[in-house]
């Protein structure tokens, strides 16, 4: 059922396109912690929504949560309309870093192979079909020309692409990418951000990036979903990125700096103006510890 | 031509007995350790499996006393070893490496003793050498159905995980996210690879088998960029050395010093370590070349990339 959600900041968009997931509630504890505590969202299909917070707000737990792997304590998570499957053919997950060896005989071509089909049992017998599927994809996130090439052997936005690819040849509706943009150089950044908004728009499906820093996304988000302290807002960028939003989030003062087309959130006096000129040196948003 | 076939093969050796079990049986674990081994060095898992083996020498040392064939101490022991490092914990790398290494040292602690009393109270003088650097001359026609049919059940095992144990093999991250069992799938391989190892201890030894397990496989990988080409060219290659070294050790009983034929062991191992040392001379004269393959010059190269590429120079 699609019921309309408890949304926080979201009423405003009335029509919105095909709800893919929705996050109602959400609590977790681990050991007694806090982790997420009362987090709802929607995402939607052919959007791009990117779920930002720093290091340790519950943006790994979130994912976990909603692929299964982690059971909430309150609250439910479901996907287009259903609850969560046990093979979850409906999910395309993309990990932060799966550090794979040069050495390691495994073709990108492998790889998306394994994206087809590698939850089952047995060995999967050549054929035409679904040599045909991993070509596509391959070469849907233009990675035709190193599909032969070791997977541990290219660069780290070649392996990004080859890990889209992986997690789309098997048809997702929503596409759950764990900081896709760590460890990357600034082009490879670029690219791998427009790839994503593209697929989004092209494949139809809900894309769902986290991210520590917002403004490489920036030109491509279509909303934003902000964690801190285990707590969550969501809506378009212009919606949650506010000081008052924003404050509430995190438990004491913040401001909203745009700079240049960057936003930069800074911590208030309360924290101190040594970490608030931190922040600010750094020139990267949403760096600040809470 | 007749004159080449009698160089290479010594008088007798069509006919001899012992040479068909040790072809059968050498033949039938050369190829499931290979295809076994494969996996293993994907998984970094070298060192269980030489665990694996080792502890296999208490229960053939064991079996030696008690007048049963080696093998089925050697089964059964390693077995019970994967059982007992999964209950020790298993979960982290460095766990695992501990539980291997204490289970491990106790296992071995029972083979000296066990070895000890079959060379002094059952007079088998032989029984060390025979366990710990095996003698594929020895396998009796009998347990060679045997040897066969426990590889098909190791070999079937690892097929029927293929493609779970891959993915886990690759990252155990992804595997999970697709809801595979990973730790589940983990002791279904080393259960296969307890079996394969067994068998290897069995036929060229328990200190020699980790050689015949990882040397194929770790060959193969250099040569190759695909899982399947990896199998299929890990398994040539061990096998081709174990059936090299059985003629070339019935060759030997003509050799020096003693007119009395070198261990099998030596020679399967001497190939294997040589094709290894040979699958690198491609890539070092690649490394000599252009320091990066053509594959990777072209399409964007990342500037600060972050991962940290072992292997690659």
């Amino acid at each position: 059922m699609r019921g309309s959600r408890a949304a926080t900041v979201e009423d405003s968009a009335a029509a919105l396109p095909a709800e893919v997931l929705a996050v109602d509630r959400v609590s977790v504890r681990i050991r007694g912690r806090a982790v997420l505590d009362d987090v709802s969202f929607t995402i939607h299909e052919s959007e791009l929504t990117g779920l930002i917070g720093s290091n340790g707000a519950g943006k790994t737990t979130l994912f976990r949560v909603i692929l299964g792997l982690t059971r909430p304590c309150a609250g439910r998570v479901s996907i287009e309309g259903g609850g969560l499957s046990r093979t979850n053919p409906l999910v395309g997950y993309v990990p932060q870093k799966i550090g794979l060896d040069a050495d390691l005989p495994l073709r990108a071509r492998d790889l998306v192979g394994l994206g087809l089909d590698g939850h089952r049992f047995g060995f999967a017998l050549p054929s035409k079909a679904r040599r045909q599927l991993v070509e596509n994809a391959l070469e849907g996130v233009d990675a035709g020309r190193f599909a032969d090439a070791r997977v541990g052997t290219l660069s780290g936005g070649e392996q990004q692409r080859v890990m889209i690819a992986y997690a789309l040849v098997s048809r997702p509706r929503l596409l759950l990418l764990d900081e896709p943009l760590a460890n990357l150089d600034l082009r490879s950044e670029q690219e791998v951000v427009e790839l994503l908004s593209l697929v989004a728009r092209e494949q139809r499906v809900a894309v769902l990036i986290s991210a520590h820093e917002m403004n490489p996304l920036l030109p491509v988000m279509d909303r934003v979903v902000y964690l801190a302290g285990g707590r969550a807002a969501s809506g378009t960028t212009a919606e949650v990125v506010r000081p008052e939003v924003l404050s509430h989030l995190y438990g004491h003062h913040v401001d909203v700096l745009h700079v240049h087309g960057r936003i930069i959130v800074v911590a208030g006096p309360s924290l101190g103006s040594a970490e608030a000129m931190r922040a600010e040196e750094a020139d990267a948003a949403a760096d600040e510890d809470t | 031509m007749s004159g080449i076939v009698s160089l290479a093969f010594a008088p007798g050796f069509f006919s001899s007995a012992p040479v068909r079990s040790a072809v059968v049986a050498g033949g039938v674990v050369a190829i499931v350790s290979a295809v076994v081994g494969v996996f293993t060095v994907m998984r970094g898992q070298s060192f269980a499996g030489h665990a694996l083996s080792d502890m296999g020498t208490t229960g053939g040392s064991g079996a030696f006393l008690v007048g049963v064939s080696p093998l089925w101490g050697f089964v059964t022991v390693s077995v019970a070893a994967v059982a007992a490092m999964e209950l020790i914990g298993i979960r982290r790398p460095r766990g695992r490496d501990v539980s291997t290494g204490i289970v491990f040292g106790a296992a071995l602690g029972l083979a000296a003793l066990f070895l000890y009393w079959d060379t002094t109270v059952k007079n088998a003088s032989g029984a060390a050498m025979t366990i710990l650097f095996g003698s594929l001359f020895t396998v009796s026609a009998s347990t060679v159905p045997v040897v066969v049919v426990l590889a098909s059940l190791s070999l079937a095992l690892v097929f029927a995980l293929f493609r779970p144990l891959l993915l886990s093999s690759v990252s155990p991250d992804l595997a999970a996210a697709r809801r595979v069992p990973v730790r589940l799938v983990g002791i279904g391989y080393l259960l296969a690879m307890a079996v394969a190892v067994s068998l290897a201890a069995y036929t060229i030894g328990a200190i020699l088998s980790t050689a015949l397990l990882v040397g194929p496989a770790a060959a193969a990988m250099r040569l190759t960029k695909s899982p399947w080409a990896t199998l299929v060219l890990a398994t040539l290659l061990g096998t081709a050395a174990t059936l090299v070294g059985i003629v070339l050790a019935y060759d030997s009983y003509g050799w020096p010093p003693a007119g009395h034929g070198w261990p099998v062991s030596f020679f399967v191992v001497t190939l294997v370590f040589t094709f290894y040392l040979l699958a690198g001379v491609p890539e070092l004269r690649r490394a000599r070349g252009d320091r990066l393959p053509a594959d990777r010059r072209v399409g964007e190269r990342g500037i600060a990339r972050g991962a940290g590429k072992r292997g690659e120079s």
